[in-house]
Formats: C-alpha cells, sequence, structure tokens
C-alpha cells in the first residue's frame, strides 16, 4: 500500500523535473509573453476591450507592403538563383561540393549588422564598386540606386537567402533520379520539356515550401535593415522598434497590434510550410 | 550549356566574394590613396571593444548551459518514456520562428517590468537567446539522442545500480558529445552576432558595439565586420566537422 503510493507520487515527480524546466521556461517567456501582447492590443487605457488599435494597423499598411514586397522579391531572387546554384553545384565535382556546402553555412549566418556594413563598404555612397562605376564615369546613386531603399535591401538580403536556399533545397535536388532523366530523354524529351515536365513538378513541393521559408526568413529580419536605413524605412519589424524605443509618439497598444499582425503573417508562413512538407513526405514516402 | 553553367557559378561567386574584399580593402584605407593599418591598431586601444566582445562571449556560454540545461533532460525523458510527446516538442521548438525576436522583446517587455535584479543586468538576455537557439539546439539534441539506444543504455546502467544522475552525467552525456558541441557551437554563432534584443533592451554587446562604431569610424567598422565573419566561419566549421547535421539559419538577421 505504502510502496504503491509511493510510486505514485514518483511517477509524477520524475517527469516534472525533467520536463517541466523546458514546459515552464517555454511558458514565462515566449507563451506569455506573446498572450501579453494579444491582450494589450485588444484593450484601450483603461482596460476594455476595443479593436481600435487593430484597426489602426491600416495606417501601417505602408510597413506592411514593404515588408512583404522586400520578403517577396528577396525570397523569389534566392528560390531562383539559389535553386539554380544547387542544381549546377549538385552535378559537379565533390570538392566544390563541400565547399560550397561549408561557405553557405557560414553565408547563412552572416547576418545582421555586419553584413549591413560589408554591404555598405561595397555598394554604399563611399563603397568600392560605387567609386569604381564613378571613375568609370557611371554615378549610380544619381541613376536612382540606392543601398538604403528596397532594391538595395532586396540584394543585402539575398546574401543570407541564397544559402539558406542552398542548404534547403540540396537535398531535394540529390533525391532527383537519374533514372527520371535518362526514361525521359530515351522517350526523346528535350531538356526543356524534362524539367517542365518531370523535374519541377517533382520539386515543386520542395521549392514551395523553400519558397515560404525564405520569405518568414526575410520578414523577420530586423538586424539588417536596422543597421542600413537606421530605422528610415518603414517595415513592420522596424515600425516595431520604434514603438518599443519611444522614436514615435505611438501608443504602446500600437506597437502590440503590430506584433500580432507580424505573428499572423509569421503563423500563416509556418502553416503553409508544415503543409508542403507535408504533402512532400506523403508523395515521397520518406 | 558548360559556358553558360560557367558564367552563372562565376556570377554567383563574384556577388559573394566583393562584399568581402570590398569590406576587407575598406577596413585599410587611411584615406585619400592611403592605405595600412590604422584602423586596426585604433581599435586595440578601444576599451569597449573588448569589454563588448568579452559580454557577448559570457552570454554565449551561459545561453549553451541554459539551453542544455533545461533540454537534455526533456528530450532524453521523452526519448525514454513519453514518445507521444515527439509532436509537442516539435511544436514547441518551432514557435520562436512564428514569434520572431523583435516580437519577442516587445512581449518581454511589456510582460516583465522586473524584477530588477534580473531585467537591468545584461544576463537577462540569456533568457531570450535560449528561446532564439531553441529551434537549432532542440533539433541537434534530439537527432543525437534519437540516434542512441537510450532504453538499452539506461536498463544496462540501472541494472548496475547506477542513478538517475550517474545515468546522464556518466552514461548519456558522453555517448551525446558530437551533438552536444553542435548545439552548443550553433548558440554560439547565433549568441555572439544576436542584435534585436541587445539593441532594443539597451545592452553594450557586440554587435550593438558594431553598429555604434559604424556610425562614426566606418574603417573600425569595416574591420570589425571582417572580425565577426571569421567567428562565424569558425563556429560553423565546427559545426560541419562535429557532426554530418547540416548548418543552419541562425537567428541575427
Amino acid at each position: 500500500m505504502r510502496r504503491s503510493s509511493g510510486q505514485g507520487w514518483r511517477s509524477l515527480v520524475l517527469p516534472a523535473i525533467f520536463i517541466g524546466p523546458l514546459i515552464l521556461f517555454v511558458l514565462s517567456f515566449l507563451i506569455l509573453p506573446a498572450l501579453q501582447l494579444l491582450l494589450s492590443a485588444f484593450s484601450d487605457e483603461t482596460g476594455h476591450f476595443t479593436l481600435s488599435y487593430l484597426e489602426g494597423l491600416a495606417d501601417s499598411g505602408a510597413a506592411f507592403e514593404n515588408s512583404i514586397l522586400l520578403s517577396g522579391a528577396s525570397a523569389l531572387l534566392g528560390t531562383i538563383v539559389g535553386g539554380i546554384t544547387a542544381y549546377l553545384v549538385c552535378s559537379g565535382e565533390n570538392s566544390a561540393r563541400s565547399f560550397v556546402r561549408a561557405f553557405s553555412a557560414v553565408a547563412a549566418n552572416f547576418a545582421g549588422v555586419p553584413l549591413a556594413f560589408a554591404f555598405v563598404a561595397t555598394l554604399g555612397s563611399l563603397g568600392m564598386i560605387t567609386l569604381w562605376f564613378k571613375q568609370a564615369g557611371l554615378d549610380i546613386y544619381r541613376l536612382g540606386f540606392s543601398l538604403y531603399g528596397l532594391p538595395g535591401l532586396i540584394l543585402v538580403y539575398a546574401y543570407f537567402q541564397i544559402p539558406l536556399m542552398l542548404i534547403v533545397i540540396t537535398p531535394a535536388i540529390e533525391g532527383l533520379r537519374k533514372e527520371w532523366r535518362e526514361a525521359a530523354e530515351g522517350l526523346g524529351a528535350t531538356p526543356l520539356q524534362y524539367w517542365r515536365m518531370v523535374g519541377l513538378p517533382i520539386l515543386m513541393p520542395s521549392l514551395a515550401s523553400a519558397f515560404v521559408l525564405l520569405f518568414g526568413n526575410a520578414f523577420s529580419a530586423y538586424a539588417t535593415p536596422y543597421a542600413l536605413t537606421s530605422g528610415a524605412l518603414s517595415l513592420v519589424p522596424i515600425e516595431i522598434s520604434n514603438v518599443l524605443s519611444g522614436n514615435v509618439m505611438l501608443a504602446p497598444q500600437t506597437g502590440a497590434a503590430l506584433a500580432i499582425g507580424m505573428i499572423v503573417v509569421m503563423g500563416l508562413v509556418m502553416l503553409f510550410h508544415l503543409l508542403a512538407s507535408r504533402r512532400l513526405k506523403r508523395w515521397t514516402g520518406r | 550549356m558548360r559556358v553558360g553553367r560557367k558564367i552563372f557559378l562565376g556570377l554567383v561567386g563574384l556577388y559573394f566574394a566583393i562584399p568581402l574584399v570590398a569590406t576587407g580593402v575598406f577596413s585599410l584605407w587611411q584615406g585619400g590613396n592611403r592605405y595600412g593599418f590604422d584602423g586596426y591598431a585604433a581599435l586595440l586601444h578601444q576599451d569597449e571593444l573588448w569589454s563588448s566582445l568579452l559580454l557577448s562571449f559570457e552570454l554565449a556560454v551561459e545561453t549553451v548551459l541554459l539551453s542544455l540545461a533545461i533540454l537534455v533532460p526533456a528530450i532524453f525523458w521523452m526519448h525514454l518514456k513519453l514518445p507521444r510527446l515527439k509532436a509537442f516538442f516539435d511544436v514547441i521548438s518551432a514557435l520562436p520562428f512564428v514569434i520572431p525576436p523583435i516580437v519577442l522583446v516587445a512581449g518581454m517587455s511589456a510582460f516583465y517590468k522586473g524584477p530588477e535584479w534580473l531585467v537591468s543586468t545584461p544576463h537577462y538576455l540569456v533568457i531570450p537567446y535560449v528561446v532564439m537557439a531553441l529551434p537549432y539546439t532542440y533539433r541537434t539534441l534530439d537527432v543525437g539522442l534519437g540516434a542512441l539506444d537510450i532504453k538499452t543504455l539506461s536498463e544496462a546502467a540501472q541494472s548496475l545500480g547506477a542513478g538517475w544522475g550517474t545515468l546522464i552525467f556518466r552514461v548519456i552525456l558522453p555517448n551525446l558529445t558530437t551533438a552536444l558541441v553542435g548545439a552548443a557551437l550553433l548558440t554560439i554563432a547565433i549568441a555572439m552576432g544576436e542584435f534585436t534584443f541587445a539593441n532594443i533592451l539597451l545592452f553594450k554587446t557586440f554587435a550593438v558595439f558594431i553598429a555604434f562604431i559604424g556610425q562614426s569610424y566606418p574603417t573600425e567598422a569595416a574591420a570589425l565586420t571582417l572580425l565577426s565573419f571569421l567567428i562565424t566561419w569558425a563556429a560553423m566549421m565546427g559545426v560541419l566537422l562535429s557532426g554530418r547535421e547540416r548548418a543552419e539559419i541562425g537567428g541575427t538577421r
């Protein structure tokens, strides 16, 4: 009797000791802060329920538009360039493959402030390439290029998007069997036909899930655009930080509403990513 | 086709090489046509560089320790006793993607106004860093523990009279070195470059220092950029060498 009640007690204590800290940690430092944002986005100064801050998000339309444009364009660029590079590298020699693998691991992690400065040294108004062009009689800043606007940011983001694409897509490209290509060629398919009717349809779920991953990756980027534009270009993460640091006269609830908007976008990204990879699993039986 | 392929790869290679070269050249620039190591020499005398670098390193080590302390027991228990928990843990560990750093820092500063001894020290940053590293640490450790035959190891150890402590510290951990090293290096790379939390909560870590110095001393900032690239490079080489798992995206964007 005593023994079994002792075991009942112990059967709860051990899991609590092993698993409890992780669950408590995630609850306290991830779930509760997020719920707090949800709460404050929906309540006014006196604590009553209101939708006005969420409706106020319409005023931040430009931030969402810029963020979506930047994330979409850089994800598309990353998907295309990274995808083609991955394919070319996969069919190349082994030594090149391991070099590219190592470099993409580094470049995908080389982001934020240092990346911004690397591009300032390259294409900033005193950057090396800018000066070269100038000596050749071409003032790219006069021609409307700016590293500190959307086109510049897309170019900078590509520096971590392309390597990330390489890392994510390589397993899928390695999974393309040689026999499929040979079979298509044996039936008289041109390379273009092979890609249009065999290769791309097989890769499509992987490409789609990689694209949304890249999109989310760019959407949540903060350090890179902050270091490049000092908070001048309106992007969702930048607007949130402006509210937090008191750079703009906005209620904290506006920041909370922006953050909720961001969670919704990232949640959709994650959902789509999961759906695409589930489809992939069914397809490949992996 | 062969030529097109070479041109394409060449252009991609240039895109990745030029910013690094330009940064290197820029870090040696001393105005006009003069080049030299003045920028680097000036850095050596920046006390704040050393204090910020040291702070970031301390935070990185603490992040590794806290991550391992809460994750290893939980994942171990999941593999040993409660495999049903895996789906739940997978979801939890993916949450930091849905709640990105800038959102988390907003939530944390709204939710935690105190206690003063916690939120006013830079070591407070360790908490969000553990959260940010969670997807990577969780997956590395999950793969590592999944590759061990935990049940047999545990039964063998316990039948020889080992307690839980002995089992974890003398049986499981020594078998898990590869995963531990991989998780630690990824975490260090993330924590060393982290900017969002430190910048908004006003702590002078390495990345914040680079941003600060870049406003007035561009050549020094270029030198630090190279240093930061080297740190990332070293950490990633470690990850790739320490195991076969893929070195993936960090969290410093």
